[in-house]
């Protein structure tokens, strides 16, 4: 039996010239009892595929049958029985977790009698049980979310409509809402169809839906999807001395698709089912030894030859003379809001040339620590220096060597990418000659000149980020900031990104990252991981992952370190109270 | 539709509004602050007019006009030594007027026909200039039929105006301003604060999740529809006890038909709340689109400051789509005459058709979808 029927569905918004296609006739079914994932680029259309199903918008044509009611025409009599997360849960953060479970409850008619005990079960099976009578906006991301997928699940639906709702969440929150999610399939035969950013969640469905510009791409078990590529993947030896050099140097053969750096190996992925054909120089490193392929891999091949590209070529580092002076120096940095310590003792020092990453879920205190070194928030105590310059004393001195790109791309829409550029080039004060060919160079570089007429505000994603990007640019500065740069970007984007990061690093100007994605911590030459305001760990990847490296751990990931590292972290701090 | 989920969704709400500070605010404080700024500040009568006085040649005759100026509740006078230094006090903001008895005015003053006075009025503020030269008449016309009185003659003009007020006798500009107060303050609640906490539930993402639940629009609108109604007619008890009992305005007519129609206003600006919140789905638009569509209109298009058959004729007819405009004249004839009914009952239908039109328009166009 199908849970989810749709035949040639299509849907868009705008008009006239506006007119954007969100989806392109697109047929799916899913059976009951199933998980299935939909991934695919920022913009791909995965929210909107699941508002549809659940009843929010109307369609533009097509058929969707839901729990084998009509929709949108039956939508009321569907969402009886379904639950869906949108993307950011709407808490009503002015209500405590158990009025807001209570809301929901009265919305789906469930009598006063039931409440008590399914409060009880939901509440423990979220571990939110200390918590009833909080304010839901007094609770942490990763509690937020349990706790709207606790909302969502108080009607005991048959199907369940996620989407993405693990972003931004740290791992630990994230292993428990998965645990939760796979609980209700397992115990329930719930129907669960998810939309995710992160490819090993994804693995763990038994069907999988890659989504591009409103179409298909592919679907299929993640096994199915990856078996193409069986026999293109290699893994090469112990990089640990230059990885991001040798990153590119591979990325230059022949044939190379992917290349990523992960633990102290370079992964490679093939066009053909044979190993690379390594270049003399690169002898030392040994042979490529094969590995099992995965779901990214046949994500981002499918991508690039849907693009017509080929793959992403990481540029070779210019080799800079090291420099021994620290160029940004944090020590006893503290930041309260109110009571609230958002940074706690937080103390570290970041040299020319590398790239330095701020690794922790969302309220780790990443942003704080980042805005206060670009001196855009005033530090509670501690000392700060950048570029050698003070940033007690001499915030706008300090300015002028670094570059910031936030969070949100701060762009102006309604401006061109050339009107964009030349706003920021005056903005830093350049002129004449020197204004002219940073503005080239930015359109250059960032391979933007096919869109300088076009408005910031309708660039895709990835090309809005390189435009974020040249704009920090402008001025040459020593230091890059980058407040979560690839937040929402697809796989393919976050690459080019870290090309280009690396490119950067390699000319000498210092990038500091701010992500919540683990394996991002593999670019990094360095990097503190920060969780509740305070660092739990500093060092170099390798170092990180050596801390917890176990005899039934033996190589650890990224997250698995992350996870230990905070479980180990609460339990000293529970026996100090 | 289900009793338990309409419940559910206005215990919901009134936790909201208790325990946001912004709501609270809007409904409450702002009033409070409105009422004590029209209450005690903001005031349309020239009460102590300053009066620059210049005499020329004084005299018994000249004195005894000055001591009936000074006795005047109207007038705050200076004496000044010549033209010169009047003007000058004028032009600092001293005075608002120069009052100049001039050499003859002993002389002229016992004969009939023109007036031996002199008034020099700042006319920056027509109103009050206007008010100012009305007064000094009145000033003037009763000195001289008191002196006629003293001598035992009699005063002969063609006309004596025995001017009576009607309704507000003491022309206290308060009493008519507080009644109009309550239409602006039901506004700020009705419209103002309802289309703001629509639009924080689609900013804040809550719309959405409210959505996918098998509850029917007309369950949302009620939700907050009724919460607010019972938010905005608290906030109306409030100002009329504060009017009454602090400000001294009387209340002639009956409370029930104030309360009445006070409760059809604020459904009208419910209905325009929900309508403006079906249409913007950010709080900085909805605050935008309420203060200009509703706060505004119901502040200078209702009859509240300034008076509607004063406007150009198409102003005129414009205000019949303002709801305030109804229901200031329903709070103005309960407040100061009583429930006359050729005024309550014609307002009254203008208020009903207005109500009915908006409520449909927002019941017909919410819809449960984001498209």
């Amino acid at each position: 039996m199908n849970a989810i029927v749709v035949d040639h569905l299509s849907k868009s918004f705008g008009k006239g010239a506006e007119r954007r296609d969100a989806l392109k006739g697109i047929s799916l079914q899913l059976a009951a009892g199933s998980m299935t994932a939909i991934i695919g680029p920022d913009g791909a259309g995965k929210t909107t595929l699941l508002r549809l199903l659940a009843g929010i918008l109307t369609p533009l044509a097509g058929d969707i049958r839901v729990l084998d009611h009509a929709i949108p025409q039956e939508a009321l009599a569907l969402q009886n029985q379904i639950g869906y997360m949108p993307q950011r849960f709407g808490l009503y953060e002015d209500l405590t977790v158990e009025e807001n479970l209570d809301l929901f409850a009265s919305l789906h008619s469930i009598p006063g009698t039931m409440r008590e005990d399914r409060f009880d079960e939901l509440l423990t099976m979220t571990a939110l049980g200390p918590f009833r009578k909080r304010l839901a906006g007094k609770l942490s991301g990763g509690m937020k979310q349990k706790l709207g997928l606790a909302c969502t699940l108080i009607h005991s639906p048959q199907l369940l409509l996620l989407d993405e709702a693990s972003v931004g969440v740290d791992p630990i929150s994230r292993r428990e809402l998965w645990s939760i999610i796979q609980q209700q399939v397992a115990s329930r035969n719930v129907t669960v169809l998810l939309s995710t950013a992160y490819m090993n969640e994804a693995e763990r469905c038994d069907h999988v839906v890659l989504l591009q510009e409103g179409e298909i791409l592919a679907q299929g078990n993640p096994a199915q999807l990856a078996a193409p590529l069986q026999g293109h993947a290699f893994v090469l030896g112990d990089i640990s001395t230059a990885p991001r050099s040798l990153q590119a140097s591979v990325s230059q053969l022949p044939d190379v698709i992917d290349t990523v750096i992960q633990g102290d190996g370079l992964r490679i992925v093939m066009d053909k089912p044979e190993p690379p054909v390594l270049p003399e120089k690169l002898a030392g490193y040994g042979t490529p030894k094969p590995v099992p392929t995965r779901l990214e891999d046949a994500f981002v091949s499918l991508l690039f030859h849907r693009v017509g590209r080929h793959s992403i070529t990481h540029r070779l580092p210019r080799d800079t003379p090291g420099d021994d002076a620290p160029v940004v120096v944090v020590k006893d940095l503290y930041r309260y809001f109110g009571q609230f310590a958002a940074a706690k003792n937080v103390s570290f020092s970041v040299h020319k040339g590398e790239i330095f990453g701020l690794l922790g879920a969302n309220g780790a205190g990443k942003s704080t620590t980042f805005r206060m070194l670009c001196g855009l928030l005033p530090s509670s105590s501690g000392t700060l220096r950048v570029a050698g310059v003070d940033l007690r004393t001499a915030t706008a001195e300090a300015r002028a060597h670094i570059g910031y790109v936030s969070q949100k791309f701060a762009l102006y829409g309604p401006l061109s990418v050339q009107q964009n550029l030349s706003f920021f080039a005056s903005a830093y004060g350049l002129e004449g000659r020197r204004r002219n060919d940073r503005i080239a160079w930015a359109l250059d570089e960032m391979e933007l000149k096919q869109y300088s007429g076009m408005n910031a505000g309708s660039l895709p994603l990835g090309y809005k980020q390189r435009l974020a990007l040249a704009c920090a640019l402008m001025h040459e500065p020593e230091i890059l900031f980058l407040d979560e740069p690839t937040s929402g970007v697809d796989p393919l984007a976050r690459r080019e990104f870290w090309a280009r990061v690396n490119a950067l690093a390699g000319d000498g100007t210092t990038c500091l990252v701010t992500t919540h994605f683990m394996e991002e911590a593999e670019y990094c030459d360095h990097l503190v991981l920060m969780s509740l305001g305070e660092i739990l760990a500093q060092g170099t990847p390798t170092e990180i992952k050596a801390r917890v490296r176990r005899p039934e751990l033996p190589n650890p990931s990224m997250e698995d370190a992350f996870i230990s590292l905070i479980e180990e972290h609460e339990e000293v701090s529970r026996r100090a109270s | 539709m289900k009793l338990m989920r309409l419940t559910g969704l206005m215990r919901k709400e009134a936790y909201e509004i208790v325990r946001d500070p912004s709501s609270i605010a809007i409904a409450f404080v702002m009033p409070l602050v409105l009422l004590l700024i029209f209450g005690y500040g903001v005031s349309l009568d020239a009460r102590r007019i300053t009066v620059a006085e210049v005499v020329a040649h004084p005299t018994q005759v000249t004195a005894s006009f000055l001591a009936e100026m000074e006795r005047s509740s109207w007038f705050r006078p200076t004496l000044y030594l010549d033209e010169a230094a009047a003007q000058q006090a004028v032009m600092r903001g001293d005075a608002d007027a120069i009052l100049w008895l001039r050499s003859d005015f002993t002389r002229l003053s016992y004969s009939q026909g023109s007036a031996p006075i002199h008034l020099t009025v700042n006319g920056v503020d027509a109103n009050q200039a206007r008010l100012i030269e009305n007064y000094v008449t009145g000033t003037w016309l009763l000195w001289q039929q008191q002196e006629a009185t003293r001598k035992g003659a009699r005063l002969v003009t063609p006309v004596i105006a025995d001017t009576r007020v009607w309704f507000n006798p003491a022309l206290r500009s308060r009493d008519y301003l507080i009644p109009g107060l309550i239409a602006l303050i039901m506004t700020l609640i009705g419209a103002l604060l309802t289309a703001l906490v629509v639009a924080r539930e689609w900013e804040r993402g809550t719309m959405e999740g409210i959505m996918v639940t098998p509850v029917s629009r007309t369950e949302i609108l009620l939700g907050k529809l009724i919460p607010y109604f019972v938010m905005g007619m608290g906030g109306m008890a409030m100002s009329t006890a504060m009017a009454v009992h602090l400000f001294d305005v009387p209340l002639r007519g009956s409370l029930a038909v104030l309360l009445a129609a006070g409760a059809l206003f604020l459904l009208t600006a419910l209905g325009m709340g929900l309508v403006i919140s079906v249409l913007a789905r950010s709080q900085f638009v909805a605050a935008m689109v309420a203060i200009i569509t509703t706060f505004l209109p119901a502040f200078i298009l209702s009859g509240f400051l300034f008076d509607i058959r004063s406007m150009p004729s198409i102003i005129q007819v414009l205000t019949h789509i303002v709801a305030a405009r109804y229901f200031v004249a329903i709070l103005q004839s309960s407040f100061l005459a009583g429930d006359i009914w050729p005024v309550i009952l014609p307002n009254v239908l203008g208020l009903t058709v207005l109500c009915i039109f908006f409520l449909s328009i927002a019941l017909l166009r919410f819809r449960k979808r984001l498209d």
